[in-house]
């Protein structure tokens, strides 16, 4: 098990990069902890597999070192590095049985077979294996093929980390459910680094402890579940995690106040309202709206019921609003004020939480 | 319940059927036609059952044209089969060396197969062939046309480097074809390069294989157009194969009935030996 350092790490797939557009990933630097669990989070694209193939060794990276607990592993092969990686789409050993299969990356390091039996029929438990053992591999469905592929990441008992790069995909829904909250047992069990990829929130909130997220190549938060939802650092994230995504609106800087359609907004970064510079939004989550009496003015215009809660959508000086009203709460007709939770109202500047914008200072 | 039943349907498929007839079931008919009865020009034939058949197989002619035909695809098939696979193994996978391979791989396949034993017939010959003239300058009694041993060395390395290409370019489509997933996985389960190669490589290159096996198979026991230009089965009969036996029964004695009985014969064989490779290679797919 390790920390491991991600420090000033650049990727280009073009052999000589001259523009940050060439490069996948653009600059990061993480420190990830022994032991936790963490969700590496963003869009198609956005440098995920790539982050991960640099963390395991599959790539070496164009700039940077990483370190594996303050050594330097940047070039190390993946066999030094003691790490195992699951694969989007199932990898098995076509004519091996699960057993051999399971087994493999233990008999490959010369482990003693007695170890290997005890480790292979733990695993094989967990993953509810055992009654197929003796089976050809070739012959399971894909979501018995992806339990071979996780069991060949879990086998290994000293692994620094376990990487799994949306290991999910072709799961069934109903097998999905089940084998994330399997993961995140043993994750409570093993208390091993696991770093999960994935473009899903629900299943980057529901397994990580620190959820990592990424765009263009570009970690744009790390935080807690939590974190990520009560306070985006970028509207990126605001508008990626939460369902329907944070509302944006274009704002001006009026001698330190911020103001939306020449109505003042207090937001709660106001300190940095003064310097901001750029594209100026005001952010704020549908949950965090509320009617009032004073406020914003709008029009309601459509009303949907998800059951728990209705999504209001009203226009306020040609920008859309979207509310989450609770049940048991009335919605007014046609005109209403909209009222802002000042504690979780934002400003933005290009796309940065005002004040954090990276190379600002703190 | 009834399935709805549209005769219009065998219309459709009348092309094809007219097509097969054509290049297939006639001519093959024609040869049973001609493999059980005796004629003697003019249209005119008289019944002779399995007589043919008979001779066929009591004649030693054909017993030692099958036991040369047999050795000789066995000794391509050992040589190409593992040879181009090799090749395919060490071929680049991207880049500009990719293109030369392709093309360099490609030329013998593209000369035409008389060519290819003129080729040969001229480069082996001992007193003014590169390859004659350099095989006896090292001090090796090396002539084609008077020795067996000699002819069946150039026909096999003729043919091999006719054919292994083939094989090479079967295999390097089935490795490109190989997500990159697997090598990844295999170097995260700390796998040697003989272990990618026995547990991914080559069960991912069974179908590949396969095909190459057979069609390799097939040809080298049909191979005529070679031999017959560069030894003519000589010296002696020591390079007749069962092809140039039977066009010298059929087009040089004119005997049309035993020369369709082989035919048949060599027909079966093949067809024999073709379904045995198939099924041993494919056994292991259902289970």
């Amino acid at each position: 098990m390790a920390r491991i350092t991600l420090d000033h790490i650049r990727h280009s797939y073009f052999p000589f990069p001259k523009t940050d557009e060439h490069y996948a990933l653009k600059q990061v630097n993480l420190e990830w902890r022994d032991g936790g669990a963490y969700a590496l989070l963003g869009p198609s694209g956005c440098g995920k597999t790539t982050l991960l193939n640099l963390i395991s060794g599959l790539l070496v990276p164009t700039e940077g070192r990483l370190l594996f607990d303050g050594k330097d592993v940047t070039r190390a092969t993946p066999e030094e590095r003691n790490i195992a990686q699951v694969f989007q789409f199932p990898v098995i050993y076509d004519t091996m049985t699960v057993y051999d299969n399971l087994a493999f990356p233990l008999r490959n390091r010369g482990v003693a077979e007695a170890e290997v039996d005890q480790r292979v029929q733990e695993i094989a438990a967990m993953l509810d294996l055992s009654k197929t053992l003796r089976n050809r591999a070739s012959g399971l469905t894909a979501d018995g093929k992806q339990k071979i592929s996780l069991g060949r990441g879990l086998v290994r008992a000293d692994v620094n980390v376990i990487m799994f790069d949306e290991p999910l995909t072709v799961i069934d829904p109903h097998l999905k459910w089940q084998l994330r909250s399997k993961l995140k047992e043993l994750h409570q069990h093993t208390r091993r680094t696991m770093i999960y990829v994935t473009h899903d929130q629900t299943e980057a909130l529901t397994f990580a402890d620190t959820v990592v997220v990424m765009n263009h190549g570009v970690v744009v938060q790390t935080g807690t579940p939590i974190e990520l939802f009560e306070r985006p650092r970028h509207t990126f994230v605001g508008h990626f995690i939460g369902s329907p995504g944070m509302n944006l609106l274009p704002a001006e800087v009026k001698g330190g106040t911020v103001t939306f359609a020449g109505e003042t907004v207090a937001v709660e970064n106001g300190a940095a309202a003064s310097s901001a510079r750029g594209k100026l939004e005001i952010g704020i989550r549908p949950e965090f709206i509320s009617f009032g009496k004073t406020g914003l003015a709008a029009d309601i215009t459509k009303v949907s019921d998800t059951g728990r809660f209705r999504i209001v959508e009203a226009v306020s000086h040609g920008q859309r609003v979207k509310l989450l009203v609770p049940e048991g709460i009335a919605i007014p007709a046609g005109r209403a004020h909209l009222a802002f939770d000042a504690a979780r109202t934002r400003l933005y500047e290009d796309g940065w939480l005002a004040g954090e914008r990276p190379g600002d200072a703190p | 319940m009834k399935k709805p039943v549209n005769n219009k349907a065998w219309f459709l498929v009348l092309p094809v059927f007219l097509l097969v007839a054509f290049n297939a079931l006639i001519p093959l008919m024609t040869v049973v036609n001609y493999s059980v009865q005796e004629t003697f020009g003019d249209n005119v034939f008289t019944w002779a059952g399995v007589q043919w058949f008979q001779d066929v197989l009591r004649s030693d002619n054909f017993w030692n044209a099958l036991q040369r035909q047999l050795l000789f695809t066995f000794i391509v098939l050992a040589i190409e089969i593992p040879l181009g696979l090799g090749i395919a193994l060490t071929m680049p996978k991207q880049g500009f060396w990719v293109s030369v391979c392709l093309v360099l791989m490609s030329l013998p396949l593209l000369i035409p197969w008389n060519v290819v034993g003129a080729m040969w017939n001229i480069m082996a010959l001992p007193d003014i062939g590169l390859l004659g003239k350099a095989i006896n300058g090292l001090g090796i009694n090396y002539n084609y046309t008077r020795q067996p041993v000699s002819a069946w060395f150039t026909l096999v390395l003729m043919d091999v480097w006719h054919w292994t290409s083939l094989v090479a370019l079967l295999c390097y489509a089935g490795l490109v074809s190989i997500p990159d997933a697997y090598y990844q996985a295999a170097k995260v389960d700390g796998a040697r390069r003989w272990a990618v190669f026995r547990y991914i490589q080559l069960p991912k290159l069974r179908h590949v294989l396969t095909i190459a096996v057979l069609l390799r198979f097939m040809d080298s026991f049909m191979i005529y157009t070679e031999p017959q230009v560069m030894t003519g089965g000589g010296p002696g009969s020591a390079t007749t194969f069962l092809s140039i036996d039977l066009v010298k029964k059929g087009i040089g004695q004119f005997d049309l009935g035993p020369a369709a009985a082989m035919s048949i014969i060599y027909f079966l064989i093949i067809l024999a030996l073709s379904w045995l490779f198939y099924t041993l290679m494919m056994r292991h797919q259902e289970t």
